[in-house]
């Protein structure tokens, strides 16, 4: 049985994958609790949780907290708007804050790429990063793995294609870390505009015809296009985007026929995706990406305090 | 002033490929004699070199000082130190200073404040334009006059193409020249790294290399155009050097340096988000820090300078986006070139050519060489004597390197400021 080795969560990638199978059936586990209405009040008992967000996002948040709650910890969350942090107070003032309050989990949302990675040199709590940037978000790359196996029944040798603005997402770069090390075949499908330069490298293949990219994938993830991607001008307006990039069910036909859907929300109803598609009960599996966020932060809190714990 | 006998030295003076054991004789600031001379005139100091290296001060031709409007990061006092430490005894400081250096006033200002710490010329540039905003032209003939040392809008890009050739050509009046950072500025906004697939995989805002070459190739083409002088600040990029490589051909007045971090790192080094290591250029891949090597060797770049940006915690301590750019070069200057002479790649005589006579010529200083008559600017160095760069422990106050945790071979055993003893 593999044991977790890190203090924190910050990234997926490099991380084996015997640790994230480990993540991924503990998840299971709890999700199947979760199911039953079983909750496990002593796993976390006594500890302190905090949410710490530089960034507004209620669905992950409110996931944590559930998540923290349901295992006995003590949750509280932290707003930190980013006006207050322009009036002075550094990242690293709040650590020393958090340090002095004597958290035991700390979950970090921020609009920079590595600022939990830079938070975590600094506390004393397991740091797990929610999103940092265009960089990673680890535990939605999980809760996305979590939902393709129960769905597909395995991870190996699967198709996906990941598609809309790549360049943005750090829910693509985790995905993208996460699949490959578990042996899928992972497509990058957008315009050039919004596909990261020289993302071949990790491992992935390039589609910016969506038709191509999405023929006979066992899974078709959507990202979310965020307006001001249209502002900055790169690509000219939701329309056109949707035209050649939204995800409809002419376009999804030519996935496998039991391909299912996933979006990270919140969806862009018309633009990334058609409601038609998002709200198909067949295909769409947007609605349990969700509760096995959910479950799988239920696991990433049981494991990091259990290797916390070891290391103290 | 007593005499100065310095003996039983390696007399290495890259102005006139002289390398040889002997000795040099100081006279009022200045140096009288050198060659195998055994003994000094009476009441001489005589000063044993241990059979270490003599050379001239170096000649930093580029670096920012936090003094005027950034004093909490470095002030010039600290700066003469981390310079007196690295073997350094003319510093060419950057315009873009608060106040920046538009008018004469900020700039004698300067050039009094060098004065006054004794150990370190400093030569200011003067401000290309008002405020280093790009738009206006500066008085270059009453800067000139006050004692600018060429023109430069410091760390940034003159964007506009023709203030840039307005520059070019009324320079040549003065018989000055002028000082680009080589960056698209409009491809380069926001930017923290190199666009590949480190920026890919780190999430980092990042620019096309190619921003350095397209700013190199339109200053070429009005370098061409208006016949005058341009020089390029920290070259970083292999196709940026073929392009001022075939200028040199052409015989176009296009010169350039770089600084130590384009030869001796690559964008590896700002993995883990180690902000120490964001510079501006963003540091490069492997094959362009190749190329700068190269370009080192076969004379395409003319100088090296330390691209000195002193920066405090708080401007370092932030997620990487959010950093300042900039590392502390003085310390360091000296045993980071000469990692170059110990990889093989320069003779020793050529990397501290790089140092020290080419800055000079390039300016047409009397400092720089070891001639009668120059002044008696010198740095007793061990080539292969170790040490290791820990940031916090730097001479001066910033303590940026972004050479931190690295092992340097070539170590400062003392610097002369016009004869005196002013380290080591």
């Amino acid at each position: 049985m593999p044991l977790y080795p890190h203090r924190h969560l910050l990234a997926l990638e490099g991380l084996e994958p015997p640790y994230i199978a480990e993540l991924l059936d503990l998840a299971e586990s709890y999700a199947l609790l979760n199911r039953g209405g079983k909750t496990q009040r002593d796993v976390l008992r006594g500890l302190t949780l905090i949410n710490l967000f530089f960034e507004d996002s209620t669905r992950t948040r409110t996931s944590f907290e559930l998540a923290g709650k349901r295992l006995g910890a003590d949750v509280i969350n932290m707003s930190v708007s980013t006006s207050s942090v322009n009036k002075g107070e550094t990242l690293l003032d709040t650590a020393s804050t958090l340090n002095a309050m004597k958290t035991d989990l700390l979950v970090v949302r921020h609009a920079q790429s590595g600022a939990p990675a830079l938070l975590s040199q600094k506390v004393e709590a397991a740091v797990i990063n929610a999103g940092d940037g265009t960089h990673e978000h680890p535990t939605q790359a999980l809760l996305d793995a979590l939902t393709i196996r129960r769905r597909k029944g395995t991870l190996e040798n699967l198709t996906v294609a990941i598609c809309g603005d790549v360049l943005h997402s750090r829910v693509a770069r985790s995905n993208i870390h996460l699949l490959l090390a578990m042996n899928c075949r992972v497509r990058v499908v957008g315009p050039p505009t919004l596909i990261p330069a020289e993302v071949e490298a990790l491992g992935v293949e390039v589609f910016h015809d969506m038709r191509a990219g999405i023929k006979d994938a066992d899974v078709v993830m959507m990202l979310r296009l965020q307006k001001e991607r249209m502002q900055g001008g790169l690509v000219p307006s939701a329309r056109e985007f949707f035209r050649f990039y939204g995800l409809d069910a002419a376009k999804l036909k030519l996935a496998k026929p039991d391909a299912i859907v996933m979006h990270p929300g919140p969806m862009n109803r018309g633009v990334e995706i058609d409601s038609a598609v998002a709200d198909d009960p067949t295909r769409s599996v947007i609605g349990e990406q969700v509760e096995m966020g959910v479950a799988v932060r239920m696991a990433v809190l049981d494991i990091l305090s259990k290797s916390t714990r070891r290391n103290s | 002033m007593r005499d100065l006998l310095i003996t039983n030295a390696r007399l290495l003076d890259p102005a006139s490929g002289l390398d040889t054991m002997g000795g040099l004789l100081v006279r009022g600031g200045l140096i009288a004699d050198q060659g195998p001379i055994l003994a000094g005139p009476e009441g001489a100091e005589v000063v044993d070199a241990g059979g270490h290296v003599l050379a001239p001060g170096l000649i930093d031709l580029r670096a920012t000082l936090g003094e005027p409007g950034h004093e909490h990061r470095e002030t010039i006092e600290s700066a003469a130190e981390a310079a007196a430490a690295g073997g350094i005894t003319t510093l060419c400081a950057l315009p873009d200073s608060e106040p920046a250096l538009d008018d004469p006033a900020p700039l004698q200002f300067i050039l009094r404040r060098g004065e006054m710490t004794g150990s370190l010329s400093i030569l200011p540039y003067g401000a290309a334009t008002r405020g280093c905003a790009g738009k206006e032209m500066t008085e270059f003939g009453l800067l000139r006059e006050a004692g600018a040392i060429a023109f430069t809008d410091g760390t940034h890009a003159i964007a506009d193409a023709r203030t840039m050739r307005l520059a070019l050509s009324y320079a040549r009046a003065f018989g000055t020249f002028i000082v680009q950072h080589p960056e698209e500025p409009s491809l380069a906004r926001n930017a923290s790294a190199t666009e590949g697939e480190m920026a890919t995989r780190m999430g980092l805002p990042s620019a096309p290399a190619a921003a350095e070459a397209m700013m190199v190739a339109r200053d070429i083409a009005l370098a061409r155009l208006t016949r005058g002088h341009v020089h390029f600040a920290h070259v970083s990029t292999g196709a940026a050097l073929d392009l001022i490589r075939a200028a040199k051909a052409e015989g176009l007045r296009v010169t350039c340096d770089t600084a130590p971090p384009y030869f001796d790192l690559n964008e590896t080094a700002i993995g883990d988000f180690r902000t120490y290591a964001k510079l501006s250029p963003p540091l490069r891949r492997e094959e362009d820090r190749l190329a700068v090597i190269e370009a080192l060797r076969d004379g395409t770049i003319d100088a090296v300078a330390s691209d000195h940006q002193p920066r405090d915690a708080d401007d370092k301590r932030v997620p990487f986006a959010q950093a300042e750019a900039g590392g502390a070069g003085l310390a360091t200057l000296l045993g980071v070139t000469l990692a170059r002479y110990h990889g093989g790649d320069l003779t020793l005589l050529r990397a501290l050519e790089l140092l020290t006579a080419a800055p000079a010529k390039l300016l047409g200083l009397e400092a720089g060489r070891l001639a009668p008559g120059a002044p008696a600017d010198l740095v007793l160095f061990s080539p292969d004597r170790g040490w290791k760069v820990e940031a916090g422990k730097l001479p001066g106050k910033a303590q940026n390197s972004p050479f931190d945790g690295r092992a340097l071979e070539g170590k400062v055993i003392g610097t002369w400021k016009a004869g005196r003893r002013v380290f080591g």
